[in-house]
Parts: C-alpha cells; structure tokens; sequence
C-alpha cells in the first residue's frame, strides 16, 4: 500500500530546507493575511471601511500590528509560574507549525531537474499526525491559563482545553468516514483518491458529481466544519475568550511576543484546520470544476492558487460566522458536543459501513437487510426506550406560597406578590398595629 | 531510509520552536521596562486580586470529568482509525466487531448520559 508514498522521503537536503522554508513563510503570511482579511470582511459586513492605512487597503496593517506589539513591554506577572508561562506559546506556536508539515499544496513538479511534489512531507499516519498536533498544542493554552497565577487565564485555559477536547473528539470521528471510503490515512492518497467523478442516480437522472468527500459524506463534512470551529476557538465557540465573562482568556496576562505568538498560533490552527477540510473533503489542490475542464489546470504550479483560493473560502466561512452568529452558553455547547456531534457521527460512521459491508459482499437478501437494519434497529431501541431523566420541576413560584406570603414554612424566603399589588411593608404593619394597641390602651 | 519521511516533519518542527524560542526570548531585550507595582499584579478589573494559593487556585471538577471522557472517546477513535484504512480488507467480520466494540463503548457513554456526567449547569 506504501508504494504510492515512496517519492516523499526521497528529496535532497536542500530541497527538504526550501520546502520547510516554504512552508514555514506560507503559515506567517497566510497568518498576516488572514488577519487583515478578518478585519476587512467583518468590517464590510458591518458597514465600515475596515483598517484601510497602512500599506495598499491596508494590506501592512497586521505586519505593523505584529511589529508594534514585539516593541512592547513584556510583563511577567508577580504570581506567574515563570518557566511554565515562558514556555506554553511556545509550546502552542510550534505544534501549530508542525501541523501543516503533511498538507499537500499540488502534484509533482520539477525544481533545478529535481522532481518533487509541493508537499513537505507524506506518512502513512498523515492525518493522525494533525490531530496529534492539535491536541499537543491544547497544553500551550491550558498551561499558559495555569502559570499566569490569576483567576480569569485559569478558567479561560481550562474551558479552552475542556472545549478543545470535546470537539477533537466529534473532529477525530468526523474523518473516519474519508479514511473508509479512500482507504488510506496519507493525504496525498486522499487527494488523489477524490480526483475522479462520480455519477450519482436519483430518481432516473444521472447526476455527475465531483468525487469530493463533501458531497459523497455529506454528514461527516458537516460535523467535521462545525468541530473544526469548535476546536479552533472561533465564534461562535469563542467562549474562552468570552470577553464579558473572562476579559481575554488564557491570554489575559500574556503581553508583547508572547501574545503575539498565542494569536499566530490562532491563526495558523484556523488555517490547518480549512487546509486539512480543503484536503478530505474539498479535492484537496485539484480544480473545481469549470476550470478542471482546462488540462493544464492541474499541473505545474496552478494547483498551489486552487488550494490557497480554497482556504481563503474557508477563511471567509469562518469570519462570516464571526460576523453573523452570538457566543453560545458553555453548557449548550458541551452539550452540543457531548449529546448531539458525538452520538451522531458514530451512528453515521456505522451506517455508511454497514452500506458499504453489504453492497461489497455477496450475501443473501436477508443478511443484508440484518447487517443494514440491525444497527437501525438498535438505535431506534436505544432511542425509544431512553429513560427521561429530566424530572418535573415544582415550580415554587405559585404553588409553594403560603398565605403569609412565604416559601417554605414560617422560617422560608418571602416572595413578592404575583397580583403587582404593592402590600403594606412589614414595618409599616408593626408601627399602625404598636399604634393602635396604644390607643385600645388609652380608651380603656 | 524508510525513515526519511519523518524527517522534514522534524525540520519544520525544529524552525518553528526556533521561531517561537527566539521571539519570547528576544521579547524582554527589545521592548521597554517601566517598572509599576500594580502593573505585575493579575488582571481583575482593576480591583485587588483575589489571593492566589501557591500553585493555583481551585477549579471545578466537571473539567477533569471531561478529560476522563476524552481519554476513553480518543481510545475508541484510534481503535476506529486503522479499521477504517483496512476496511475492504476486513469486510464483515471487521463491520461486526467494530460495532460490538462501539455498542461497548456506548454502554460507558450511556452511563455517563444517565449518571448526568455530560450535564454543564
């Protein structure tokens, strides 16, 4: 199965420094763009030029930023864990990097007479590789929440692992669905493994789709794009960043380069993250359709434009939801995660295998419709026989009041009146009644 | 050399902790230190900090829960990958023992599910 792998591995030592090189210069300038191209969209969308003054339309804008802030302070806070707070960006940035190491960018092209693929590097275990990546970069932030000795970083670092986590989780199920129908875990395989068009039949018509996984798994892709803005920390997930909760977060006690690297560390996952949805699930670096018509369009340096417009796309989806959605609760959102993306992508995973166990064998009609309608019927069960755990609530506001307008007894809370009338204060109450006693006494 | 591949992984690895290491380390040299003692304390909206414990403060067990449930998910997720690469190979015999062991693990889910271990209030 390898032997489609041998040409990576095979590079000359300069090519293998260029291309880290390369890839490493992508990532900066990808991260300086993809900030300026944030701030640009969103501030279209909300009726405003957007920074539009250094450079042309701004363009230098995040570059000067990026300047500005390595000529800033940098505090280490009284109460810091100083090694542990030096080290978690670093920890964060340098996880992101390696990421992007197995990521391909196009086919084979010849540099100085040497042919090599623009693509760093492929492993048999490519994409474990990314995901092992962003769960090591996961330490960056909750340790950096932890050193920084301060009670918002703690709990924003703690809430971005939990969240980061959660949603590695529904990520990491998403994809087994590409793996099954490409058969392999290397991206390039992957991508060459969408690269033929599928005819669909529906109802008669033939409908000739791109092999892409997006529309072949139409669930994993959704599950997987809605985890990837999970895992990325991205609104409407941004909730360790919720600035009207925890000011800034894990990073709120960073300041200068350290921040500054916590942010392209932000940006970079946001990055892998549509790099690696352009490889499983969009055709990777091959053209969409109206200009794969064109032969050459997939040669050369070309694909290296349709993998970069593809995560531009992407890029835009996820400043679109930042522009368009509110922040979710935190209980909702795991929720979300634990109770919904989860239980749905391993049902989804056992429906798509079972469909291809049964149309790949040559069983009898009645065990095809057991291997097909056996894990139906099970989650139908489990979904029918579910126990209600949700217990009826007293509601303690109408029926608990007693007539002295108290909850629970002599000792209980008072509660206001639900007829708006305004009743007389107790006080009041004890002054006319301390008066009338004194008159009662007088008269007698 | 069937170890090669891994090799510009480490490469790109090794620049971007350079990268990285170099920029918090040059970070104190270059820019400027005006000493203020509120300035070193932690942020809270400009109230005294609440005293930190030696070591951090407490936070709430639901995060460890999370992480337990992550381990056991991300066992069940690796176990899932190499399945998924071999599945033509495996054909039935893997379809069912792969869903024996999800219906496995969905015991230990459904359990959690009950216990309210999934619950955020």
């Amino acid at each position: 199965m390898d032997d489609k792998l041998t040409q990576f591995g095979q590079d000359v030592w300069w090519l293998v420094l260029a291309k880290v090189l390369l890839v490493f210069v992508f990532l900066v300038l990808m991260t300086l763009f993809a900030i300026w191209y944030e701030r640009r969209v969103v501030a279209r969308m909300q009726v405003r030029p957007g920074p539009n003054r250094v450079g042309p339309a701004g363009l230098l804008q995040s570059l000067a930023d990026g300047l500005k802030l390595a000529f800033k302070e940098d505090i280490m806070p009284k109460m810091a864990d100083k090694a542990v707070f030096f080290i978690a960006p670093v920890i964060s940035t340098t996880c992101a990097f390696t990421a992007f190491a197995v990521i391909p960018f196009g086919p084979t092209v010849s540099v100085f007479g040497e042919k090599t693929p623009i693509q760093l590097t492929d492993v048999p275990v490519a994409v474990l590789l990314v995901l092992a990546c962003s769960s090591m970069g996961i330490y960056g932030i909750v340790l950096g929440g932890w050193a920084s000795g301060s009670t918002y970083p703690l709990l924003g670092g703690l809430r971005s692992s939990a969240q980061m986590i959660s949603y590695e989780v529904a990520m990491g199920l998403s994809i087994v669905a590409v793996f099954m129908t490409a058969g392999t875990m290397s991206t390039s395989q992957i991508v060459d493994a969408q690269k033929d068009t599928q005819t669909l039949t529906l109802g008669g018509f033939d409908l000739t789709v791109p092999g892409w996984y997006a529309f072949l798994l139409i669930p994993s892709f959704l599950i997987y794009a809605i985890a990837a803005v999970g895992e990325t920390n991205r609104a409407p997930f941004d909730l360790p960043e919720a600035e009207s909760e925890l000011v800034g977060g894990f990073h709120t006690e960073y300041s200068s380069l350290k921040f500054a690297l916590f942010f392209l560390a932000e940006y970079i996952n946001m990055v892998t993250v549509s790099g690696l949805a352009t490889t499983l699930f969009l055709g990777g670096w091959r053209a969409p359709w109206p200009i794969s018509l064109w032969d050459g369009a997939n040669q050369g340096w070309w694909p290296l434009l349709w993998f970069t417009i593809k995560v531009l796309l992407l890029l835009f989806v996820f400043v679109w939801l930042r522009g368009t959605l509110p922040r979710l609760r935190y209980d909702q959102f795991m929720r979300f995660g634990w109770k919904v993306l989860i239980p749905l992508s391993l049902l989804w995973i056992l429906t798509l295998a079972g469909i291809r166990v049964v149309q790949g064998s040559d069983l009898t009609v009645q065990a095809r419709l057991a291997v097909v309608g056996g894990p139906i019927l099970v989650a139908l069960a489990i979904w029918m026989f579910w126990p209600d755990k949700r217990k009826a609530i007293e509601d303690p506001g109408v029926h608990g009041v007693d007539a002295a307008g108290r909850i629970g007894g002599t000792e209980g809370f008072p509660v206001p009146p639900l007829n708006l009338e305004v009743p007389v204060s107790p006080r009041a109450q004890r002054v006319l009644g301390e008066r009338e006693t004194v008159s009662t006494s007088k008269e007698s | 050399m069937s170890l090669s591949p891994y090799i510009p992984i480490v490469g790109l690895f090794a620049l971007g902790a350079g990268f990285a290491l170099f920029s918090v380390a040059i970070a104190p040299f270059v820019g400027p230190r005006r000493y203020n003692r509120a300035k070193l304390d932690a942020y809270e909206c400009g109230i005294e900090p609440t005293p930190q414990p030696i070591g951090g403060g407490r936070f709430p067990v639901k995060f460890y829960l999370t992480a337990m449930l992550f381990i056991v998910f991300d066992i069940e997720i690796i176990f899932l990958y190499p399945w998924a690469v071999s599945f033509e190979a495996l054909g039935v015999f893997g379809f069912v023992e792969m869903v024996l062991f999800i219906i496995t693990v969905f015991v230990a889910y459904a359990y959690v599910w009950r216990r309210g271990g999934l619950d955020w209030d």
